[in-house]
């Protein structure tokens, strides 16, 4: 841990911790015991979506509290939770036609361009854009562009169109999923010939072996190049 | 940055680079020498011996054996917490699931579509679990060149021949069947023009059969879901932990106590049949060892049944990833996939050297780093020491932006501390990854001695034998999930056993078989959660 010490402020009352520590783990040092706003702690999950703010700069600044480092005069605020509009559906009952995510999400059209979702991305995401392309239904390119969001939720705690975003990129996602990718055939087949039963004489055989004749046969298996 | 005594050492390896470097795979001979040398599954003094409860006798690794010679948090002074748990429960379903990662989820899908009602408990949000964080893939034998039998040998032999052959042919049966179905939900794997599922490597494998979503596999699984289980209206009890297991007079599984972790208020939740799914253990830090898992992960599953009278099998065989992050400190521990390697990252030492082939097993490439490192061939950072991971050795071969493409999770990690990875190798260690050992089932999922107790996900001991292949977990999760889901819910159906008077006697015996042991402790588990807070009494 290092020896240089900043002071950072957790809801506005200072402590003094080494300044190599993630805010998280700053916050662990300075003494809380987290049952809120930790979750993989490893940038994965998006339970730690944080704002914060530099004594004396106007710029709030938003970040995931266990992937980002602390600094000097860091004023911190952790959003554990941020409510979001998230819809309940069947998705064999929809289509990737036109009106499925307008009509679940209608509050998207209400988005005026504004771009606070993007600045407040804490994965540096293009949000704004993955909205607009889920007005126009382009689910593929917002599929991809949503792909990273670990829907920590700050984007929605600054969106002033009351937009839910995480969630409308969940659902261009899952449309994309399946209904935009062709099958896999060799997945199908597979899948077929399992359930006819085929697979199982030679997973019996591989079962009977002895210890000897098994290791044998793993040691000389042949390696896909 | 790096220092310039590193510097030079990447100047080495980028003239090693592309050179054919890679070294051969060792022979089994030589696999089981440096494991017994350098692996900690092989050290003695990782362990300790259990003193009570059905594994007394065998080996488990320190921490956990002290969470096993604990007492249940209900237990003071010798007596128990009175609680009556007979009362009108809090919550009353066919189906309970302890764990709201991808196995309980899984679960929770399959049992509601099996017309049983369900609810899933978790200690903190739903989807806060190791499945999030699963980074590179899934595996499942259904390319053309491939059979489940192929991958059948692939996971016995990567086990060192310990797994249960029933559970694993179980898990090579239904993998294919598995990525049908979460393609069904909307899962986005990556896939050709034509559809055809994009496969690669993972380390001990033989044929190509890891399925991914970017480097984000786990996370896009377990976001579908949650947002599945949520469509569905199934109940999600959300920062609740288990923290025992009720018996009924017939000594079946009836329920268990609940702990609001924010409130540590205590609610009794009655069942028909009840699934684990609590998960791995990796902040337990055994042998100190940083970790890659969640938060949560305390082995909490593994205590609440053993005290209740469940075997536990391979307890004392524990994953170490090769390559957990060393440098930057704010990283440490973090996971870089096996993805990594499997695009075609090698792994060097100080001198230049490529040491291992970068896709053995995971516990033969961690033994060789481990070995590297001790003897002095490894980069000092900070306390920790490390190798390096010829991570621009990828697009040496794939070209420009296929780390952009295929490894967006990492390459944001590492930018996040200005290292870029595409010009620059990384910094690596072992990292505590997973429990390879769990509670013991049989092949329908159930626990062999408490009726109606079934087990899925990493607290599952068994399916994988002593080392786990990489992308076998998530499978497990998804395949044990659905089974036990489905056969939980049939067990419901035909039980008729609802209003049996529920009891803690095993908590009781456990006490007193502590005592009798000599064991006059005054701990308490399961963990729940570990105590990182400095200076803290709580």
């Amino acid at each position: 841990m290092s020896t240089n010490i900043v002071t950072v402020h957790f809801d506005g009352k200072a402590y003094n911790v080494p300044a190599d520590l993630t805010i998280m783990t700053a916050m662990e040092y300075a003494g809380f015991r987290l049952v809120r706003g930790c979750g993989c702690r490893h940038g994965f999950c998006g339970a730690c979506g944080t704002a914060y703010r530099i004594k004396g700069e106007s710029r709030v600044h938003f970040a995931l509290a266990c992937q980002t480092q602390v600094q000097a005069d860091m004023y911190v605020a952790t959003l554990p939770f941020f409510p979001l509009n998230r819809k309940d559906y069947r998705l064999e009952e929809l289509t990737s036609e036109h009106n499925t995510m307008r009509s679940l999400f209608p509050e998207i059209f209400g988005c005026i361009a504004c771009n606070s979702c993007t600045k407040s991305c804490t994965r540096g995401l293009f949000v704004m854009q993955y909205i607009a392309y889920a007005k126009r239904n382009d689910l593929a390119a917002g599929a991809h562009a949503s792909f990273d969001c670990v829907a920590c939720g700050i984007c929605s705690a600054r969106c002033p169109a009351d937009i839910s975003h995480a969630p409308v990129g969940l659902l261009m996602r899952r449309l994309t999923g399946k209904y935009l990718t062709p099958p896999a055939a060799h997945n199908q087949q597979r899948t077929a010939e399992i359930e006819s039963g085929d697979h199982e004489a030679e997973l019996n055989n591989l079962m009977n072996l002895s210890r000897g004749e098994i290791t044998a046969l793993y040691n000389t298996r042949e390696m896909e190049v | 940055m790096y220092t310039s005594a590193m510097q030079a050492q990447i100047k080495k390896i980028e003239t090693a680079r592309g050179k054919h470097t890679e070294p051969p795979r060792k022979s089994a001979d030589e696999k089981n020498k440096l494991l017994a040398a350098f692996h900690p599954d092989y050290q003695a003094a990782s362990f300790a011996t259990l003193q009570v409860g059905p594994n007394a006798g065998e080996k488990a690794p320190i921490e956990l054996a002290e969470q096993l010679h604990s007492n249940s948090r209900l237990y003071t002074d010798g007596a128990l917490t009175p609680i009556d748990l007979n009362a009108a429960p809090h919550y009353d379903t066919d189906v309970l699931i302890i764990g709201g990662g991808g196995a309980g989820m899984a679960a929770a899908i399959e049992a509601h579509h099996a017309g049983a009602r369900v609810a899933i408990v978790t200690k903190l949000r739903m989807g806060d679990a190791n499945s999030m964080m699963a980074e590179g893939g899934i595996q499942a034998a259904d390319k053309a060149n491939d059979s489940p039998a192929q991958h059948y040998l692939d996971a016995f032999g990567g086990g060192h021949y310990k797994a249960k052959p029933e559970l694993l042919k179980r898990l090579v049966l239904d993998g294919p069947g598995a990525i049908d179905w979460l393609t069904n939900l909307g899962v986005l794997f990556d896939r050709e023009a034509d559809g055809t599922m994009v496969t690669h490597h993972g380390g001990g494998t033989s044929r190509k059969r890891m399925h991914a979503c970017a480097d984000y596999t786990g996370a896009e699984i377990t976001r579908v879901l949650r947002d599945e289980v949520q469509s569905l209206g199934i109940p999600c009890i959300e920062y609740t932990s288990a923290i025992e297991l009720l018996l009924d007079e017939s000594g079946y599984i009836g329920g268990a106590v609940l702990m609001n972790m924010l409130t540590h208020q205590i609610e009794i939740a009655r069942c028909k049949s009840l699934i684990l799914a609590t998960g791995g253990a990796g902040r337990m830090h055994y042998n100190g060892f940083p970790t890659s898992n969640h938060y949560g992960a305390t082995a909490d599953g593994l205590v609440l049944a053993y005290r209740a009278g469940a075997r536990l099998l391979y307890q004392d065989a524990l994953q170490y990833h090769p390559t957990g992050v060393a440098y930057p400190v704010q990283l440490f521990g973090a996971l870089v996939t096996e993805k990594v390697r499997a695009l075609g990252a090698g792994l060097y030492n100080t001198q230049g050297e490529a040491f291992i082939h970068p896709l053995e097993t995971r516990d033969v490439v961690s033994a060789a780093i481990m070995r590297e490192c001790t003897e002095s061939r490894g980069i000092a950072v900070g306390e920790a020491t490390a190798v390096w991971l010829d991570s621009p050795n990828i697009e040496r071969i794939h070209g420009d932006g296929h780390i952009e493409q295929h490894l967006p999770g990492m390459l944001r990690m590492f930018m996040n501390y200005d290292i870029d990875m595409r010009r620059t190798p990384i910094l690596v260690y072992p990292t505590l990854h997973y429990q390879n050992g769990g509670i013991e089932i049989e092949p329908n999922g159930a626990t062999p001695n408490i009726p109606n107790l079934y087990v899925a996900g990493e607290a599952v001991g068994g399916i994988h034998g002593r080392n786990r292949l990489m992308g076998n977990s998530l499978l497990d999760v998804i395949v044990f999930g659905r089974l036990t889901g489905k056969n939980a819910a049939a067990q419901a159906h035909k039980s008729t056993k609802t209003k049996n008077a529920l009891h803690l006697q095993h908590i009781l015996d456990h006490a007193q078989s502590l005592k009798k042991a000599g064991l006059n402790t005054s701990k308490i588990s399961p963990l729940l959660l570990p105590n990182y807070a400095r200076n803290s009494s709580l």
